[in-house]
C-alpha cells in the first residue's frame, strides 16, 4: 500500500479546467488519486493536512531560471535553487543554457537531468542553446538536444542578432517542432547599456539604450516567424511597444508567445536611484508607462507567462559600480507573492494569473505538468492567498540574496510544496 | 525501331527537363533502352556520329558525368574533346561569352556544358549555332541525371506512373532534385522531398511534391528512396549543425529503410558520403541498391541524347548544304 496524503478543506484551483471550489485532494504514492468538492472526509490511513481554506493549485512552473550549476556553484547550486523554488510554490524550473559548459551538447542536458534526480527536489528542465556556445554563428544539434530532453532553444541573454542566422535557427528548429525563445533586444542599440534611455539614466549618468531596442528585435523576429512557420517565444517583455507587437502578431494568427518577470510589472526605472545594483537587470528596468503597459499585456493575454528570471549573483559581482555589476536578481522564491499583487489590486482574476505560471508554460514547453489531473504526479502548491508579510532578503533560501524587492510588503505566502507526492517544503505554522 | 529512328526532339538543345513533353521523355528512355542493349552486347560502337565533333565544356569539376558523356560520344563514333576553362573570379560573364564564341568558331556540332551558375548553359546555347546539352547548371537542372534515374527505375520496376519516390538531401542546392522532381511528376509519380527546413527551398510544394522533415516518416511506403549528396560546406553549422545530427535524422540506414516498402529501391547520384547521408550497409546491398545501375544507365541515356539532338543538326546542315 503506497502512502496516502489527504489535503482537507482546500480551495482547489486548477486554471487548466477552470476549477475553483472547496474540497479535498487525495495523493496516493506519487499520484493525484482523487480531488473535488465530494472529497470531504479523509480516508483512513491517510496523513491529513488540514488546509483551512488555503489555496491548493498545481505547482508553479518557473520557465526561466539561471541554474548556476554547472560552472557558477558559488552563486547557486541545484540544491539551493530547488530549496528557493520550493519555498515559492514552484515545482518545476527550466534553466537557461548559459552554464559553463553551456548547454549546447546533449551530454550537458543529460548531466543536468542526472543532477536533478540526485537533488531530488523540484523538477529541473533545461533549454538547449540556439547556437553553438551561444555565439550566434553556428546551429546546435537541435534534434539530438531535444531527444536528450531540452524543452526549447535559446541563447539566453544573447539575442540571435544576425537575421540570416535567426532565420536558420527558426527554420531548423521548426523541422523538429522545437520552441525557439529569444531575448528580444537589438544588441547594436544596447551595446554597453545598463539602463533605459531617459531622464533617470541621464541624471545618473549611466550608459543607456533606447526602449525601442526591444520592439525592433521582436518585430524582425515576428517577420522571420511568419517566413519560417517556427514556434517562437519572446522572453522578458518589458516595454509597451513590444506588448503591442505581440498583440498584433497574435491577431494575425502567428504561433507566438511571451513571458515577463515580476520586475517588469512590479518595478520601474526609479529603482535604479542610489545606484542599487540589485536593480541592474537585463533587459533594464523601464519607465512607469512601460510597466503599466506590461501589466495591460498580462491582462489582455498578449503576455502568456510569468517567469522569474531567477539569477543569483554574489557580492563579488554586485558590490561594484552600477555599470560594472552583473545583471540579474533572484526571484523564483518571490514570484508568486509579487504576481499576486496583480490579483489583490483587482487587475487579473486568480485563475488567469495562476495559468501564467502553470498550464501556460506547461503547454508551451510540451510538459505534462501544471494541471490537476487524476493519475498525474502530485506536483502541488499550497498557499495562503491573503497573509501579509514582507520580502526579507536575509531570509531567502537561495544561495545569493540579490533581490530588488527587499523589504517590500506583499500579500500571500506559500505554506507547502509537494513534488511527486513528496513534501519538499512545509512552512505551515 | 522505325519510330525511334524517325523521331526527334522539338528543341535543338537539351537544357532541362522543364520543356520536355511526356512523349519526348518516353522517346529518350526508349532509345536509351536500345543503347543499354547495345552497350551490353559485343559491339559497343557504331559510326552513327562519325565526323561529328562534340566538345565537353566543364566549368565545374566532374569525373562521372564528363566520363559518361565522353564515352557516349565515342561509342557513337564522334570526335570528342574535353575542355575545362578556368573560371576566372572576376568578369565571369565576359569570360563565359568569350568562351562560347571561341567554341562556336570551332564549328563543333554539339556542346555538353556544365557550369556552377544557374542559367549559364542557356546563355551559351543562345550564343552558339550548335546543339547544347546541359551537363548541370548551378542549382537549376541536370536533365541527363534525371533521365538516367528514370531509366534505372523503369527498367527495374517496369513503370514510373504511380510510384512513390522519396528524394532526401540538400534539396535547396540540388539541380538533381529539381530535374528529378520535374521528370517524375511529369511521368505521374508521387514525389516527396525530405530535408531539414534549412535545406528546403521556398514554395517547393508548387512542384506538386510533399515535404517531410524526417527521413523515417518521409520514406514510409515509398517504392524508391533517392538519396542526394550533402556537400561538406553545408555542414559547418550554417544549414545543419553537424554530420552526426544529420545522419541521425536524415541518414539512410536499415532502421529508417524498414519504413519503406519491403522491396523499395535505393538510389544515389554519387559521389556518396558514406556515414553522412547513407550507411554503407544499405548502399552496397545489391538487392536494394540501384546505384551501380545508375552509372551504367548514364552512358546509355547520354548516347540517346546525343543521337536525338544530332538528328536535328543533320536536317539543318543537310538543308544548308
Amino acid at each position: 500500500m503506497s502512502e496516502r496524503t489527504f489535503f482537507a478543506n482546500a480551495r482547489l484551483l486548477d486554471p487548466a479546467s477552470g476549477l475553483d471550489e472547496t474540497g479535498g485532494l487525495l495523493v496516493e504514492g506519487r499520484m493525484i488519486a482523487d480531488f473535488g468538492a465530494h472529497l470531504d472526509t479523509a480516508p483512513e490511513d491517510a496523513e491529513v493536512i488540514d488546509c483551512d481554506g488555503f489555496c491548493l493549485s498545481p505547482g508553479l512552473i518557473d520557465m526561466r531560471v539561471h541554474l548556476g550549476e554547472p560552472g557558477a556553484e558559488h552563486k547557486e547550486t541545484l540544491t539551493t535553487l530547488s530549496q528557493a523554488a520550493a519555498k515559492g510554490g514552484v515545482t518545476a524550473v527550466v534553466g537557461l543554457p548559459n552554464t559553463d559548459p553551456p548547454i549546447d551538447d546533449a551530454a550537458v542536458v543529460e548531466f543536468l537531468a542526472r543532477r536533478g534526480r540526485e537533488v531530488h527536489g523540484v523538477k529541473v528542465f533545461a533549454y538547449g542553446a540556439a547556437t553553438k556556445a551561444m555565439e550566434g554563428k553556428r546551429l546546435t544539434e537541435v534534434g539530438l538536444l531535444k531527444q536528450a530532453g531540452a524543452v526549447g532553444f535559446t541563447d539566453g541573454l544573447h539575442a540571435v542578432s544576425d537575421a540570416i542566422m535567426m532565420r536558420r535557427v527558426l527554420a531548423y528548429a521548426s523541422g523538429f517542432d522545437a520552441l525557439v525563445l529569444q531575448h528580444v533586444e537589438e544588441p547594436a542599440l544596447t551595446q554597453g547599456a545598463v539602463a533605459t534611455e531617459g531622464e533617470i539614466a541621464t541624471r545618473l549618468g549611466l550608459p543607456a539604450g533606447p526602449a525601442i531596442a526591444e520592439a525592433m528585435m521582436l518585430e524582425r523576429d515576428l517577420r522571420l516567424v511568419e517566413l519560417t512557420g517556427a514556434r517562437y517565444h519572446a522572453t522578458q517583455i518589458s516595454t509597451g511597444a513590444a506588448v503591442s507587437e505581440l498583440a498584433g502578431a497574435k491577431r494575425r494568427g502567428l504561433d507566438v508567445s511571451a513571458d515577463t518577470a515580476p520586475a517588469y510589472f512590479a518595478l520601474n526605472e526609479t529603482s535604479l536611484m542610489d545606484y542599487r545594483t540589485f536593480a541592474r537587470l537585463s533587459p533594464p528596468l523601464r519607465s512607469e508607462q512601460d510597466r503599466r503597459e506590461v501589466v495591460q499585456g498580462l491582462i489582455s493575454g498578449a503576455i502568456d507567462v510569468i517567469a522569474s528570471d531567477h539569477w543569483g549573483q554574489d557580492q563579488e559581482t554586485k558590490r561594484l559600480p552600477f555599470a560594472q555589476a552583473e545583471p540579474g536578481a533572484v526571484g523564483t522564491e518571490t514570484m508568486l507573492q509579487l504576481a499576486l499583487e496583480l490579483y489583490h489590486r483587482g487587475e487579473i482574476p486568480l485563475l488567469d494569473l495562476l495559468a501564467k505560471m502553470t498550464i501556460n508554460p506547461a503547454n508551451l514547453l510540451g510538459l505534462e505538468l501544471g494541471a490537476l489531473v487524476l493519475g498525474r504526479p502530485a506536483d502541488l502548491a499550497l498557499f495562503d492567498l491573503d497573509r501579509p508579510c514582507r520580502i526579507d532578503a536575509d531570509n531567502l533560501a537561495s544561495k545569493s540574496k540579490n533581490t530588488p524587492f527587499d523589504g517590500r510588503p506583499v500579500q500571500g505566502m506559500v505554506m507547502a510544496t509537494m513534488v511527486d507526492g513528496r513534501m519538499i517544503y512545509d512552512g505551515r505554522d | 525501331m522505325t519510330f525511334l529512328e524517325a523521331s526527334s526532339l522539338a528543341s535543338p538543345h537539351l537544357l532541362g527537363i522543364e520543356n520536355l513533353t511526356p512523349s519526348e521523355i518516353n522517346l529518350l528512355l526508349d532509345l536509351s533502352e536500345h543503347y543499354v542493349d547495345m552497350n551490353r552486347s559485343g559491339s559497343k560502337k557504331t559510326d552513327l556520329l562519325r565526323g561529328r565533333t562534340i566538345i565537353n565544356v566543364f566549368f565545374e569539376s566532374s569525373t562521372r558525368t564528363r566520363t559518361s558523356f565522353e564515352l557516349a560520344g565515342k561509342r557513337l563514333g564522334a570526335d570528342v574533346i574535353n575542355i575545362s576553362p578556368e573560371v576566372s573570379a572576376v568578369r565571369k560573364g565576359e569570360t563565359l561569352l568569350d568562351t562560347a564564341l571561341t567554341l562556336n568558331a570551332m564549328h563543333a556540332d554539339l556542346l555538353v556544358v556544365r557550369h556552377p551558375e544557374s542559367g549559364a548553359v542557356q546563355l551559351i546555347a543562345e550564343k552558339v549555332s550548335c546543339s547544347v546539352v546541359n551537363g548541370g547548371d548551378g542549382a537549376h537542372e541536370h536533365p541527363t541525371q534525371a533521365l538516367l534515374d528514370a531509366l534505372a527505375i523503369r527498367r527495374r520496376v517496369g513503370r514510373l506512373h504511380g510510384l512513390v519516390v522519396a528524394i532526401s538531401g540538400d534539396i535547396a542546392h540540388s539541380r538533381v532534385a529539381r530535374s528529378n522532381m520535374l521528370l517524375l511528376k511529369t511521368m505521374g509519380a508521387d514525389v516527396r522531398v525530405i530535408a531539414p527546413p534549412t535545406l528546403i527551398p521556398a514554395d517547393i510544394d508548387r512542384y506538386g511534391v510533399e515535404v517531410f522533415h524526417d527521413l523515417a516518416e518521409g520514406v514510409r511506403d515509398a517504392d524508391i528512396v533517392m538519396m542526394l549528396r550533402l556537400q561538406q560546406e553545408r555542414m559547418r553549422g550554417s544549414f545543419i549543425p553537424s554530420t552526426s545530427e544529420y545522419f541521425h535524422f536524415f541518414g539512410l540506414d536499415r532502421a529508417k529503410l524498414a519504413n519503406a516498402k519491403p522491396d523499395a529501391l535505393i538510389m544515389h547520384p554519387g559521389p556518396m558520403n558514406r556515414g553522412v547521408e547513407i550507411d554503407s550497409d544499405v548502399a552496397d546491398d545489391i538487392n536494394r541498391s540501384l546505384i551501380q545501375e545508375q552509372v551504367e544507365m548514364g552512358v546509355a541515356v547520354r548516347m540517346a541524347c546525343l543521337d536525338l539532338l544530332t538528328r536535328n543538326l543533320s536536317n539543318n546542315s543537310g538543308d544548308e548544304a
